[in-house]
């Protein structure tokens, strides 16, 4: 479990994230949504270390991450598991060299026993026959599966996916939604998932924190989140006019006031 | 941003590389790799400048030694000096600092770009020891050796053009190779060398490393970067011979 408590974090003059607490919860999917500019990207940063907090802290596992020596925080980082937006992938390395590198510097097992770790997950996340190309050689699908390898590869205790369906297809962006669901709850591990896609939201969010001008405007849940009264959350949520009729019908559907089997067309006249 | 804020944050980039590596194995394999980028990679142009160097030392040389009275070894003895004391350790550094040092910038400005070096951050690694001080350590190794390689190069080249234009024979080349040589000047040369290293190797590293923004500004550093060093080479040139001979 990751937990914030009043963090706050400027750059020059301009307060980034204010006064934000928040509990990633363990064997969950945790979001951060949000507009562009909303501090999501600098809370996310604070929250895996690579920016320092000018106020408040970040406990792991009720352990508070200020107080940790280098060599503790270096400890914790090989538990950490990052996915990064442009997947972040070593362009002079393989498939193979990319997923095995965290093995290779944090471990001492013989290659035979590394390769077949690699292989291991690269078959969990339905890699097959990627292994020796290069990253420029995969599309961008590939490529985050190929981060999610190597962020998993070490076993950690903590997931951080920045924007992970960035620049993917519909159906491809499901498919990695998924996977990191799985491998959340399989491996119960912390994830903590960044993203304004309203489909991963939908399809993952077991708890949402919803992000505005850097403060936390709303927490939640996937199934709360449709009906929730917040306007600056409706209107992120439902910027589209499509949304907004869908959630309409919803409503009204639970109110028993239209037919359940309605057709789509009906909605789009 | 004032010269005090980057110096300051140069010096600190330095010290931040000395840290206990995670791998000493990783580490060992980086070490070497680049050694063989900046040692395999720079010596063919190496050997180029070093052989034309020698040869166009030889044939001024000998266009402005007109008179009877001076022996034509005394050529080869200039040749020697000039080769040995600054076109070597001095030219060819600047040679490297192109060659060698906007590859290091733009390696490490595009690792920072991509997100690669925050990557690695996450993993747990010291990136500043993974990335810069195998490097740094690589250049002060090979950099030196590429400079005595040039060195001698350099002399071969004067030789060869010496005779082939049938300016001196070559015996009288050798013979004005082996008069009134100083060793000195080789100690010079070889201070020269690892101090220009560390100057080409740590200058492009501290801009590549902090580079912020995107390809344009990769590019932006890696030209900086080899302005900078350049000028840093040619006042420690006039630094250590003021200070040195």
């Amino acid at each position: 479990m990751i937990e914030v408590k009043n963090i706050k974090k400027g750059f020059s003059e301009k307060v980034v994230i204010n006064d934000v607490s928040a509990v990633f919860e363990t064997g969950k999917c945790n979001l951060i949504i949000g507009t562009s500019g909303s501090g999501k990207t600098v809370l996310m940063k604070c929250l895996v270390g690579l920016f320092e907090p000018d106020s408040g802290e970040i406990f792991y596992d009720g352990q508070p991450f200020s107080e940790m020596t280098e060599e503790h925080r270096k400890e914790l980082r090989q538990r950490i598991g990052m996915l990064f937006q442009g997947s972040a992938l070593f362009d002079s390395m393989t498939v193979e060299q990319n997923v095995m590198f965290p093995l290779d510097m944090f471990t001492k097992d013989t290659y035979a026993v590394k390769l077949k770790r690699v292989n291991e997950v690269l078959d969990r996340v339905n890699l097959k026959d990627a292994n020796k190309k290069f990253p420029a050689e995969i599309s961008g699908g590939m490529k985050k599966r190929v981060g999610i390898a190597r962020a998993i590869v070490l076993n950690p205790k903590y997931l951080f996916c920045d924007e992970p369906n960035s620049g993917l297809d519909p159906q491809t962006s499901l498919l990695i939604d998924k996977l990191i669901k799985e491998i959340t709850t399989e491996y119960n591990i912390t994830t903590v998932v960044n993203t304004h896609d309203m489909n991963s939201v939908m399809e993952i969010g077991d708890n949402i924190i919803y992000m505005y001008q850097g403060l936390k405007e709303w927490e939640g849940s996937n199934k709360e989140i449709i009906f929730s009264k917040n306007k600056l959350l409706n209107e992120f949520i439902f910027a589209s006019e499509f949304l907004q009729d869908a959630k309409d019908m919803r409503m009204l559907e639970m109110k028993g006031k239209i037919d359940n089997n309605r057709n789509m067309d009906d909605l789009l006249k | 941003m004032s010269f005090f804020t980057e110096f300051g944050r140069y010096l600190l980039m330095l010290k931040g590389m000395f840290s206990k590596p995670e791998n000493g194995k990783m580490y060992w394999k980086e070490f070497m790799h680049q050694c063989s980028e900046i040692g395999i990679g720079s010596l063919g142009i190496v050997v180029i400048i070093s052989i034309f160097m020698g040869a166009v030392s030889t044939l001024q040389t000998a266009y402005q030694l007109v008179s009877p009275f001076i022996p034509l070894s005394t050529i080869a003895q200039i040749v020697r000096d000039t080769v040995i004391l600054e076109f070597s350790p001095t030219l060819v550094c600047i040679v490297l600092a192109g060659v060698v040092g906007s590859k290091i910038a733009s390696e490490l400005g595009n690792m920072r770009v991509s997100e690669q070096i925050d990557a690695l951050e996450i993993m747990g690694i010291n990136t500043k020891t993974y990335l810069i001080l195998p490097k740094l350590l690589a250049a002060i190794v090979v950099i030196p050796m590429l400079v005595v390689i040039s060195a001698v190069l350099g002399m071969w080249g004067g030789r060869l053009a010496g005779t082939m234009t049938g300016i001196l024979s070559g015996a009288a080349f050798d013979k004005g190779l082996h008069q009134f040589f100083k060793p000195y000047n080789v100690f010079f040369a070889l201070a020269k060398a690892y101090t220009f290293a560390f100057i080409i190797s740590s200058i492009p590293a501290y801009y590549g490393y902090y580079v912020r923004g995107g390809a344009l500004e990769i590019g932006r550093a890696s030209t900086k970067s080899v302005v900078v060093s350049c000028v840093l080479v040619l006042f420690a040139d006039y630094l250590l011979a003021a200070l040195l001979l």
